[in-house]
């Protein structure tokens, strides 16, 4: 069958993504309030030295946003399994890449980039030398897709079981450890004077590596857990 | 149109269907009968193509695109009706444009009786009007194959006249259905029953 074209439907699936978290605003902002709890701990548990903080506040910045990112991904595809909306995508002739792609843009623009464009903020409470701000907003923003993207395999994977949570957090932290080594080490350099393009090269490399693949083994894991379901 | 040969189908260690075979053509209507647990939804999700590792045998269908009906609905309630059946057009590609595409939305609603409710989101409505939306799809759908499972499942009486009466244009106009239900089917066109006994 003749598909219809791919771009329209691309954008009709991310407009109904983005349509159903807005009517749960609620959801959107659990991630955000997630940081900004945590971020707050973190003054009260080391001490507010300032120059002890601004030392961890790479690694800080860059833990937190990954878990925030990990706990959002957890449910991305927990209501379609239960409501039998996943059912209902696996067969229509829509490529399942693109229905994948568009529910992890849909992710990306709730959790990863409200994090990107708040993240300076707690820079600045965690006493981050201002220099390094670039550097941890652009590595924010390209490491946050690459974690929605990888995060989402795992969501697939483990949409079927009742507790998938400490599952998923086995399958996918090994492969987000290059991101965070990645992304904290460019924030490390920056706040150092020196510059961060070479790690940000690496994270851009792994987000074109990651756009290309994952939704593949997002399907694939999709039709394994509706099969199994 | 649909060509089942030595199937064997199991679930959760139970073999429900042992060398079953099946053959469906255009103008069909396949009614599946069987006591709960006999393995008619196992068999409807198989022939979907939903569930590919818990059997063996060829399942071959010639028709491109199917619709499939089965528990779960597939709704989302955050949704209106409308908005539900939008994306169920958008997903499955009819080309038409938007106000075409509007227009069959508006008709499929006022066949399942559900003028009124087009903008009152889908979990405010009650199940048998949820099943109606869901029905809806029928309506709108250009696939030759239905595989319907228990499609009269919390609909009124007079509500499965009427569907009965679309089932039956289905299979007139070249289509085929494949159904479960555990209620009679009243029609004057041949049924074609197929009972699942314990294996």
């Amino acid at each position: 069958m003749s598909g219809a074209p791919l771009l329209p439907f691309l954008s009709a699936c991310l407009r109904r993504q983005l349509l159903l978290a807005f009517r749960r605003p609620l959801e959107i902002a659990n991630p955000l309030l997630f940081f900004l709890l945590v971020v707050m701990l973190f003054p009260l548990g080391i001490g507010p030295d300032p120059r002890q903080l601004a030392e961890f506040a790479p690694g800080i910045l860059w833990i937190v946003a990954l878990l925030a990112t990990l706990l959002a991904a957890e449910s991305l595809f927990r209501v379609d399994f239960e409501d039998g909306t996943l059912e209902q995508l696996l067969l229509t002739p829509q490529p399942l890449y693109l229905s994948c792609l568009s529910y992890v843009l849909a992710h990306w623009l709730l959790t990863g980039l409200p994090l990107t464009l708040v993240a300076p903020l707690f820079a600045v409470m965690l006493q981050l030398p201002p220099p390094a701000l670039p550097a941890l907003m652009l590595s924010l923003l390209l490491g946050t897709a690459v974690l929605s993207l990888v995060g989402s395999i795992g969501a697939a994977l483990t949409v079927g079981l009742k507790r998938g949570g400490l599952l998923i957090s086995l399958l996918i932290i090994p492969f987000y450890v290059p991101v965070l080594i990645f992304g904290s080490g460019a924030v490390q350099f920056a706040a150092l004077g020196n510059s961060a393009q070479p790690q940000l090269l690496v994270l851009g490399g792994m987000l074109s590596l990651a756009i290309a693949l994952a939704p593949f083994a997002i399907a694939a894991g999709l039709r394994i857990s509706v099969d199994a379901g | 149109m649909l060509c089942v040969e030595a199937l064997v189908l199991e679930r959760g260690g139970r073999l429900l269907l042992n060398d079953f075979s099946l053959r469906v053509s255009a103008g069909q209507l396949v009614l599946i009968e069987g006591d709960n647990g006999s393995g008619k939804t196992s068999l409807l999700r198989a022939l979907a193509g939903l569930a590919r590792y818990d059997h063996t045998g060829s399942i071959r269908r010639s028709a491109e695109s199917l619709l499939y009906l089965g528990h779960k609905s597939g709704l989302k309630g955050l949704l209106t009706p409308r908005e539900n059946l939008a994306w169920y057009c958008q997903s499955h590609s009819q080309s038409h444009g938007r106000d075409q595409r509007n227009a069959d939305i508006e008709a499929a609603l006022a066949a399942v009786d559900l003028v009124g409710f087009e903008d009152v989101l889908c979990h405010n409505l009650s199940a048998g009007q949820q099943r109606r939306v869901n029905l809806a799809r029928l309506y709108l759908s250009p696939a030759p194959l239905w595989l319907l499972d228990e499609p009269f499942a919390a609909i009124d009486r007079t509500g499965v006249v009427g569907l009965v009466r679309t089932l039956v244009q289905q299979v007139e106009r070249g289509g085929a259905v494949v159904m479960t239900s555990h209620q009679a089917l009243q029609t004057d066109h041949p049924i074609t029953r197929i009972r699942l006994g314990q294996a």
